[in-house]
């Protein structure tokens, strides 16, 4: 599903922050990528998510070649990939609801075929109370649980989150684990960028640990 | 407009959703008022520069047609010569000749009186050798030859010469024809002042709608889709300048017609008349202006368009 092959990436003329990465995602997998502060856990998504490339190696995504993709090609496979940012990256101009079924949205998709759908994901998320607050008014918990739904909502085939439950108290960290570990078990394979030990104990999968830019796999 | 505010109206905005409508870019993000307003004022002097064209062109065909219903046959008095037997002679040749209304030779008073203005009034003018003036009118609708009359006169009556005010038309030609490229010139101005103007509106529009251009990417937005979004709004703000822009060049036109009707006085009237004949733009005119706005809407919303498409290729 996601394939990288020596992959080094180094911003501008600075030092390589991530050098000679080579791993694989496979289909329906849960994994961990874990490793102190500044390792390069959020540069790796971002890599996995196409918003940076490489400055060597290769990457494969959906068994096509990352950099013989045109503009085009690429929101297509974007399409198949949600994404949580650290940072939410919600609109504040539309509502919960909205930000939501953004990604239904920009494919073309007519209201009514996906509004019950999204009216029970945020009912999930807890957020059923909240679908016509405008992100500003939301508590960093809701926005962190707004990012997820819409990144969710596309049933998408791999999902990257990065630090997902940072903002939320443990019980509704649990809460959001059990989304990912569903959506695993429905057949997504699920990359959680995390350093929450605790929430790592809570279920045991494969951890990637980015460590001096190096990955190194726990089976 | 404050957060709990724009809350409040959510229900209304998620209705409009339901019809496609309710916007991705944030309304206030982008620059619209300034952008209305350039869009209504080049749209109004567009509807102006066009009506005036069309003014000047319909006065110089008037002017033209008034011209070239009539000639004037000139008898020169030469020494020894009876002037009156000449201008007698011309007329009759004038007769004679197809597709002539009328043939009316002014008398020596006449003459005297088209004077006036030079040498006063009550002039003895006996003693100057005045030439003679026949006005010839032409028949609505005839071909006369005028080639052929002109030579009659030359070779039959000694001082006679024929003056078709073709000098006169061709010079209404040229002033009319240089008006009307003046006015294109303008117009291609406006246009493109038009144009530039969209341009640099939807860079700040981007730039300052970033992170949601950014959103949209990693929702799995294609360009066209962001081209589009844009396109819609901008083709909304260039509809709403062209509709007060070409709006108030019409209200003013429609002003002008009624003015020149006296339906504000028989002084505003004549000062009107004056200044633009008595002409209006009409329902051609107005069909123009409201082209004119559709137009300047689609520019808004195409060059919007474009040069989204040009920025995101920037964009990785």
């Amino acid at each position: 599903m996601v394939r990288f092959e020596n992959v080094g990436l180094r911003y501008g003329l600075g030092p390589e922050v991530l050098r000679d990465l080579t791993f694989r995602i496979e289909p329906h997998s849960f994994q961990f990528l874990t490793g102190p502060s500044g390792a390069g856990k959020t540069s790796l998504l971002r890599l996995m998510f196409m918003s940076l490339k490489p400055t060597r190696g290769l990457i494969s995504l959906f068994e096509q070649e990352v950099g013989s993709l045109d503009k085009n090609a690429l929101a297509m496979l974007r399409r198949r990939i949600g994404i949580v940012f650290q940072d939410f990256r919600l609109l504040d101009h539309l509502t919960t609801y909205e930000n939501v079924a953004l990604p239904l949205r920009v494919r073309g998709l007519d209201e009514a075929s996906y509004r019950s759908e999204v009216m029970e994901l945020l009912e999930w998320v807890g957020l059923g109370d909240r679908i016509d607050a405008l992100p500003p008014v939301l508590s960093g918990g809701e926005k962190q649980r707004a990012a997820i739904a819409r990144a969710v909502i596309g049933r998408p085939q791999l999902l990257l989150a990065d630090e997902p439950t940072g903002n939320v108290d443990p019980a509704m960290a649990e809460r959001l684990l059990r989304l990912f570990i569903e959506l695993y078990k429905s057949g997504t394979s699920v990359v959680i960028a995390t350093h929450d030990i605790a929430l790592m104990n809570q279920y045991n999968a494969r951890r990637l640990v980015l460590h001096e830019g190096r990955l190194h796999n726990y089976e | 407009m404050t957060v709990r505010h724009r809350q409040r109206f959510a229900w209304l905005r998620r209705l409009a959703a339901q019809q496609g409508s309710a916007p991705i870019l944030p309304k206030q993000s982008i620059s619209g008022r300034a952008l209305v307003g350039v869009v209504a004022i080049m749209t109004f002097l567009v509807a102006l520069t066009t009506g005036a064209v069309l003014l000047v062109r319909a006065a110089a065909n008037q002017w033209r047609a008034d011209l070239a219903r009539e000639v004037t046959i000139q008898v020169r008095p030469l020494e020894g010569g009876d002037i009156d037997a000449a201008v007698e002679r011309a007329a009759a040749l004038a007769r004679e000749s197809p597709g002539i209304a009328e043939v009316r030779p002014l008398s020596k008073e006449e003459s005297a009186r088209l004077l006036e203005p030079w040498f006063g009034a009550g002039a003895r003018l006996d003693d100057l050798p005045i030439p003679r003036l026949i006005v010839v009118k032409l028949a609505p609708g005839a071909a006369p030859d005028l080639a052929q009359l002109r030579k009659s006169l030359s070779e039959q009556v000694a001082g006679a010469s024929l003056d078709d005010h073709r000098a006169w038309i061709d010079r209404i030609a040229v002033v009319a024809g240089f008006a009307i490229a003046g006015g294109a010139l303008a117009l291609a101005l406006m246009l493109a002042a038009t144009v530039l103007s969209v341009m640099f509106a939807t860079r700040g529009a981007m730039a300052i709608n970033r992170p949601t251009v950014e959103v949209l990417h990693f929702s799995g937005a294609t360009d066209g889709f962001i081209a589009g979004e844009f396109q819609r709004h901008f083709l909304l703000l260039g509809l709403k300048g062209g509709v007060i822009g070409g709006g108030a060049a019409m209200a003013l036109f429609v002003l002008l017609s009624l003015a020149l009707d006296g339906k504000f006085g028989g002084a505003t009237r004549d000062q009107l008349g004056l200044l633009f004949g008595h002409h209006t733009i009409g329902p051609l005119g107005y069909a123009a202006i409201v082209t004119e706005v559709a137009l300047l809407a689609l520019v808004t919303a195409a060059t919007s368009r474009y040069t989204v498409n040009r920025t995101l290729q920037t964009i990785e």
